[in-house]
């Protein structure tokens, strides 16, 4: 936690009404993380109260990306865009499974996609791993929201900066052009401290569950 | 409950499950492994997590030029109407208990242990094949208590979850959790551990090469 310092304190304070006392520093990279966590309240008030204007900002940012996502994937643009809010739609109803200790809005929203893209692409079954959901009233740490969503801009960030031809290779791989990519650890992408930080964040969960 | 498992999945493994580039029977094992082991299921997740940046970052633009992609106008609408026709999904999925078979697995079998159809493969040892897409093929061994698997090599790629007991190879004792990884440069002979049948989950991109010639004729027919 270290890294994140005072300027990750005011969204530590209450994620979840960020949005209106969100602090837009001139650092970009405090907006970045604000914009981060805005994402994260927004998914907690589709989830506790329905909020269509919350889902409507969601919405205007990740259905063009999820449709670019498909597209690039070997969808045609009619149906990437039925993906697209088929994808959107599940975010709504699956709301409650989010959790932001262990994934950025961005990512959960990614997995979606991707299990509908091998759903609808290549008509298989994708299986996941058993469910690790919080219990109905516990909720993750909120340090560990806001360490984790910093982590990821982090992560986004290196991703942003890598040169062309390796951010080609990582593209490649998650459009479903490339398999047996070992790349992603070998483009010095800031992956171990996720990794980490997920780490306890299941171990957490796995204590509280029993 | 994880700290026991030594042998693990690979990145490349990992990362190709999370960008989606798996045979579905080779997503069926890494799904079954990660519901035993948090450390790979940590890294899995950060592949994810880079997944999610690949859609932040790389996604909005159409291919030819950087144009933005756009949704149609009455795209939100569309997608309320859906929200509004309810969950399209199941959300919670419940699941059987099972001592034996992680919950991905339990989906394929359709419940847990009991419920797997055994075909008897020859000198005690049991499968019942799984059924997943064409391009791999995913089985459940029943291997009894100090049993031996026929010498085999491999054409392709094979892992092998061990889901109860264990056995041991030329290379090294796997037991439950652990996933051996056996290219076409292995060679081997598993044996059961004595203990205790072993219960595997095995997963191959090309069917094994048997060196004796009675089980190259039982391939033919067991489409081992």
């Amino acid at each position: 936690m270290g890294r994140s310092g005072a300027a990750g304190q005011p969204c530590a304070m209450g994620f979840v009404g960020i949005d209106k006392k969100r602090h837009v520093s001139k650092d970009d990279r405090n907006e970045a993380d604000a914009k981060r966590l805005l994402w994260v309240g927004h998914m907690i008030r589709i989830r506790d109260h329905k909020d269509r204007a919350a889902f409507a900002e969601l919405f205007g940012h990740f259905a063009p990306r999820i449709k670019g996502f498909l597209m690039k994937s070997g969808a045609d643009a009619s149906l990437a865009e039925e993906c697209a809010q088929d994808v959107m739609a599940t975010c709504w109803h699956k709301a409650g499974m989010f959790d932001a200790s262990r994934a950025s809005v961005a990512t959960w929203i990614f997995t979606i996609a991707r299990n509908r893209r091998i759903d609808i692409l290549r008509r298989q079954r994708r299986p996941e791993p058993d469910d690790l959901p919080w219990g109905p009233e516990a909720e993750p740490d909120q340090e560990d929201v806001v360490a984790l969503q910093q982590d990821t801009e982090l992560l986004g960030k290196a991703l942003a900066d890598l040169p062309e031809a390796q951010k080609e290779l990582i593209k490649l791989a998650y459009f479903g052009e490339l398999t047996h990519s070992e790349i992603a650890s070998e483009t010095g992408l800031p992956l171990g401290t996720i990794k980490s930080r997920l780490r306890l964040a299941l171990e957490r969960l796995r204590h509280a569950m029993t | 409950m994880t700290q026991k498992i030594k042998h693990h999945l690979n990145d490349a493994t990992l990362m190709d499950y999370a960008a989606g580039n798996l045979p579905e029977a080779f997503n069926l094992i890494v799904a079954a492994h990660l519901s035993l082991c948090d450390t790979c299921r940590a890294q899995a997740m950060t592949f994810d997590a880079l997944g999610g940046e690949v859609l932040e970052h790389l996604s909005g633009t159409a291919d030819a030029d950087d144009t933005p992609v756009r949704m149609d106008a009455q795209s939100l609408r569309s997608t309320m109407a859906l929200i509004a026709g309810g969950p399209v999904e199941q959300i919670t999925v419940k699941r059987s208990k099972d001592a034996v078979l992680p919950g991905p697995v339990q989906d394929y079998v359709g419940g847990g242990l009991e419920n797997v159809r055994w075909r008897p493969v020859g000198m005690g040892v049991r499968q019942a094949i799984l059924p997943t897409a064409k391009g791999a093929t995913a089985r459940l061994l029943h291997i009894p208590a100090g049993a031996a698997m026929p010498d085999h090599g491999h054409r392709g790629q094979e892992m092998t979850l061990v889901l109860q007991g264990a056995f041991q190879d030329e290379d090294d004792y796997f037991a439950r959790g652990d996933v051996e990884i056996a290219d076409s440069d292995l060679h081997h002979t598993p044996v059961a551990d004595i203990h205790e049948d072993c219960i595997c989950l095995a997963v191959t991109d090309a069917p094994l090469q048997f060196d004796g010639l009675l089980p190259k004729i039982a391939q033919r027919f067991l489409r081992i």
